[in-house]
């Protein structure tokens, strides 16, 4: 084995990480996928497919939901990434994840993460979908565990309390 | 008895064999039908079914091997372990 | 979501209630640690190359450029591995052979299935592994693929193993691919078609469909120089992964140890080798950690599905629509190795009704596709396809509701299954009964739905047995009186839950006090595997047994604390009582706070081998579709299961069972199948291409749990995972029939399918 001088130059890219400036070095083949995983330890994002099928990977770049996968990482130079780990607020839980808890809309969680980040950016949008819409919403991220019931449930259950006022005192 | 064993026991799919533990049934079976024995029992281990085979006693499969314990009128199956899973 | 019951309540205080498990803080946070999450020191990653033809003689294998290459620390070939001879091995819920198994996990000499690994390189990173494949040399020499039943059983058929030695009803047969034919017969069922009032016979395709896990298969190994191999894998089977990597390495069992990672899905797919032993032999040549993480391609191509194949059923029945007689032939395609769970096949292939004369046919047939996997009641959605499909035409034919046919013949307590068994008390007909009284029963089905699109009813039953078998669960109580429970089945639906609240029933304490992790082998007994719908059936019954024992102990402390006999100390409800002395009492936590001083920790180990599953788990289906004449295309517009659970320990994690069951079953129905050209080469091996229902394919799915207490549970508990699966193809297919008035013989009935049965009704044909 040789350990000689790596054939592809890599690329620096900074970015907005979950809130807070992120800076790291990509091969220009690399996606935003495997940036996040590899180099920035946040293995939250998961890899199902690899070719935008499954929405495992499902992350925001600049609000908008997107496969990250399918995304090179030096796109994100510049632009602003949430990722589930960034979901949660301090020492709690975004109502989508309390929802998926109470609802028990997940079973072995590898789907989770992506389809928590893809609801929360439909309630961002349209804080009261419909239940047609949240499935059109969804479509992109597949679950073969639940049937999906207890994921719509559950967006539907986070959907009517963060419509709820927000009780005196409440953060 | 399974298809597959009745050459054994000249086309009989069932016979009434005493004994008190599944090993002493398959040792009476065997002075009935010679034989037998070596299709059930594991070639290494005199106290294991043979790899491929389970017993069902009274409805339910046995975990003890040929050391499960048998009642008066005990109903034993001999059947093909689920295959699969290579 | 309903439940029924049919007797006075035992009293739980825990069980039956819906606490949020244990594990879904970590997994809504994306902390939970999945197989390919794991990072290790000087961990360097594995890549495979795998073959490109279904069937070729390895000719040569030459890696030493890619041995030489940047970044590149060890390749192996199929030289590398252990050679092993035949062997049966007990996998817990199945039997293998340890020579196909070595075969399969490495070729040497020659490739049976595309994607058949060839070769795999570790290097310092993943990108580099895959470069470095791409300088192997293989040269093969392709031979003809063998990728249908009618290839493999003509006569002068391509022979895959020459040497296989086929079992053909007890005679051994060479030159075959045929690796077995079973048969199960009781009474005369050809003199009872003879008296039938009515007989239908029918014969019936089924695609082989993948289990769909969304993580796909990952395994990183250290094997370190003093002979220690550990493997942090993702599996339902830790200790089955264990015994085989030992097996297959040549290894004691002792020298290996086998972390379970979180799993991302299994249903069966996750239990065989498939990286760990290659992941295990780079390391030992790299010195380094190794881990390799399967591509989704890969997935389709070269782990297993469940087998596809054909299945001719035949019943005939009296003037009052009783079945009088049944024969079944299944011919189900292993893939390139023997086993496809024809023998759980022929169970449950007529498992739900009363069968006077029988006879079942059952044919394990080998064909240059991977090897199939067990996938959630393994073998018997695809017979269930046929026998309720041809019940359902047959009463259509008898001119009787399909309800009224499955409450006459429902087999029962008393009644013997096809394999010989007697049932206990099932709840066969009371799943029946559940349905017949749903709302959705009940309903009228609007039969036009909007632009002229066509809607139909259908319903079928199911039946799977399960498995009880060994289990070994730790509970360590702690000075705050919160306990930590060891086990060692991956929980892939909720299990750390469903198991934990049984030792919470016992201990008289919350289910968030009881705290479960799921340890490595060497931390734990023996746990057979996370499937045969077991793991909350027998391991509960480990935790059951652990709590008691814990009780027991702490009785004895108390004793000492009161200065009186252990049997006059009494646990009810979470409370220590003094009998002769009725104001001593400490509940579980003061209890707890005392162990110091009375003797030292209380940690105690419940070990079980549970025999057989109390007569497994029966369900019924009922669903609605609307079929589009213009496109063939079919929406799932209403569905409910009903099945029963014996005591459903978390319902919200049963009724979740019931409705991904339903789920697979419906992709199954309308749309998952290899698709591959003539060459055995898969077309569709994208999650784009094999289409598993989304969210907008399916409704709302509605459960009825239904409660007929196991006699082997102490809380009656049955095991629930895999009978959800069996009825929905058929429930679908009966719907369709409805909708269309023509019948679909074959899955998936996709559009095309559907489109030509209109077309041959129209042209005047009937059924087939």
């Amino acid at each position: 084995m040789t350990q000689q001088e790596a054939p592809v130059r890599k690329i620096t890219v900074a970015c907005d990480v979950n809130g807070y400036p992120a800076e790291f070095l990509a091969a220009p083949h690399q996606s935003l996928l495997e940036a996040l995983r590899e180099a920035m330890g946040l293995t939250g994002t998961k890899e199902g497919c690899n070719d935008g099928n499954c929405g495992a990977c499902t992350v925001a770049l600049d609000g908008r939901i997107v496969d990250s996968c399918l995304v090179l990482a030096a796109e994100a130079d510049g632009k602003r990434v949430d990722t589930i780990e960034g979901m949660a607020p301090p020492n709690g839980l975004h109502p989508l994840q309390q929802a998926f808890l109470e609802e028990a809309a997940l079973q072995c969680g590898i789907c989770t993460p992506g389809f928590l980040v893809a609801a929360k950016a439909l309630l961002e949008r349209e804080p009261e979908p419909d239940e047609h819409r949240i499935r059109l919403w969804l479509a992109g991220n597949l679950c073969r565990c639940t049937g999906y019931d207890k994921i719509v449930r559950a967006v539907q259950r986070a959907s009517s309390e963060m419509s709820k006022p927000a009780p005196a005192g409440g953060a | 008895m399974p298809i597959t064993l009745r050459a054994h026991t000249g086309g009989e799919a069932r016979l009434e064999v005493p004994g008190a533990t599944l090993r002493a049934l398959v040792r009476n079976l065997d002075e009935r039908c010679p034989g037998v024995r070596e299709r059930l029992v594991h070639p290494d281990d005199p106290d294991r079914l043979m790899p491929g085979l389970a017993a069902v006693v009274d409805g339910e499969p046995t975990n003890m091997g040929l050391l499960t314990p048998l009642g008066e009128d005990s109903e034993v199956h001999f059947l093909p372990a689920i295959a699969g899973g290579a | 979501m309903t439940t029924t019951t049919d007797r006075p309540a035992q009293q739980f205080n825990v069980v039956g209630t819906r606490p949020i498990r244990h594990d879904g803080v970590d997994k809504v946070l994306g902390r939970a640690q999945y197989g390919a999450d794991l990072k290790l020191p000087g961990l360097i990653h594995g890549a495979v190359l795998r073959s490109p033809h279904a069937h070729a003689v390895i000719k040569r294998v030459d890696a030493a450029k890619a041995a030489a290459a940047h970044g590149v620390f060890a390749v192996i070939t199929g030289e590398d591995m252990p050679v092993s001879a035949s062997e049966l091995l007990d996998m817990g819920e199945e039997v293998t052979d340890l020579r196909w198994m070595s075969e399969r996990i490495m070729a040497r000499g020659k490739a049976v299935y595309k994607g058949h690994p060839v070769a795999a390189v570790a290097a310092v990173d993943q990108n580099a592994a895959l470069e470095a494949l791409k300088l192997i040399e293989v040269d093969y020499e392709p031979l003809p693929a063998v990728i249908s039943l009618e290839d493999a059983m003509a006569p002068g058929a391509v022979v895959i193993h020459d040497d296989l030695v086929g079992d053909h009803l007890g005679e051994k047969a060479r030159g075959t691919n045929v690796a077995e034919h079973t048969r199960i017969e009781f009474g005369d069922p050809d003199a009872a078609f003879e008296q039938a009032a009515h007989v239908l016979e029918r014969t019936y395709t089924i695609s082989r469909a993948h289990q769909g896990y969304i993580e796909p298969h990952s395994a990183t190994a250290f094997w370190s120089p003093d002979g220690k191999l550990a493997v942090w894998t993702t599996t339902q089977a830790p200790f089955g992964v264990r015994s085989n990597l030992a097996q297959v390495l040549k290894l004691p069992v002792s020298a290996v140890k086998v972390t379970p990672m979180e799993i991302g899905g299994g249903f069966g797919g996750k239990i065989q080798l498939y990286l760990e032993p290659l992941a295990a032999v780079l390391s030992k040549k790299a010195a380094r950690p190794v881990k390799m993480v399967m591509d989704r391609k890969s997935v389709f191509d070269a782990t297993g599905p469940g087998p596809g194949g054909q299945v001719t059923v035949k019943m005939g029945v009296d003037a009052n629509g009783a079945i009088v007689a049944a024969t079944a032939d299944i011919r189900y395609m292993a893939g390139a190795y023997p086993g496809s769970s024809i023998s759980a096949a022929s169970v449950g292939v007529f498992a739900c009704y009363k069968v006077p004369n029988l006879r079942i046919d059952a044919y394990d047939v080998v064909i240059n596709m991977s090897k199939t996997a067990a996938y959630r009641a393994p073998g018997t959605p695809q017979a269930a396809f046929a026998s309720e499909s041809l019940v359902s035409e047959l009463c259509e034919r008898i001119g009787m509701s399909p309800m009224d046919f499955h409450l006459l013949n429902a087999a029962e307590e008393g009644d013997r299954r096809p394999d010989g068994p007697i049932f206990p008390r099932v709840g066969n007909k009371a799943c029946m009964e559940a349905i017949r009284d749903s709302a959705h029963f009940q309903s009228a089905l609007q039969r036009e739905g909007p632009d002229g699109k066509l809607r139909g009813r259908g319903m079928a039953s199911g039946f799977w047995n399960g498995i009880g078998n060994r289990s070994s669960v730790t509970i360590n109580v702690n000075d705050d009186g919160v306990v930590s429970l060891v086990e060692g089945n991956p929980d892939i639906g909720g299990t750390r839950a469903t198991i934990a609240m049984q030792a919470a029933e016992i201990l008289g304490l919350p289910a968030e006090d009881v705290h479960p992790a799921v340890v490595d082998t060497d931390a734990i007994g023996y746990n057979d595997l996370t499937a045969g719908s077991r793991t909350t059936y027998a391991s509960g019954q480990a935790a059951i047994e652990a709590a008691r024992l814990v009780v027991e102990e702490m009785k004895k402390r108390m004793a000492l604390v009161w200065e009186t006999d252990p049997e006059n100390v009494e646990f009810e409800n979470g409370v220590f009582r003094n009998k002769v002395a009725p104001d001593q009492r400490f509940a579980f936590k003061q209890a707890a706070g005392k162990l110091g001083q009375t003797g030292g920790p209380v940690a105690k180990t419940g070990s079980v081998n549970v025999r057989g599953s109390g007569g497994g788990s029966f369900a019924a289906h009922l669903v609605d579709v609307e079929v589009d004449p213009e496109t063939g295309k079919t929406q799932v517009i209403r569905y409910t299961a009903a099945q029963d659970a014996g005591k459903a320990v978390h319902p919200s994690y049963v009724e979740g069972q019931f409705q991904g069951g339903a789920a697979q079953g419906v992709g199954w129905a309308l749309n998952e199948e290899y698709y591959t050209d003539e060459d055995g080469v898969m077309l569709n091996s994208s999650f784009l291409d094999y289409r598993m229902p989304t969210a907008l394919d399916l409704p709302m799915l509605d459960t009825i749990i239904v409660e007929t207490p196991n006699a082997n549970h102490p809380f009656g508990v049955r095991g629930i995972g895999e009978t959800s699966i069996v009825p929905p193809a058929p429930a679908v297919a009966n719907a369709i029939a409805d909708a269309i008035g023509a019948r679909l013989y074959q899955t998936p009935m996709n559009p095309a399918r559907v489109m030509e049965a209109l077309a041959a009704k129209r042209n005047g044909a009937n059924g087939r």
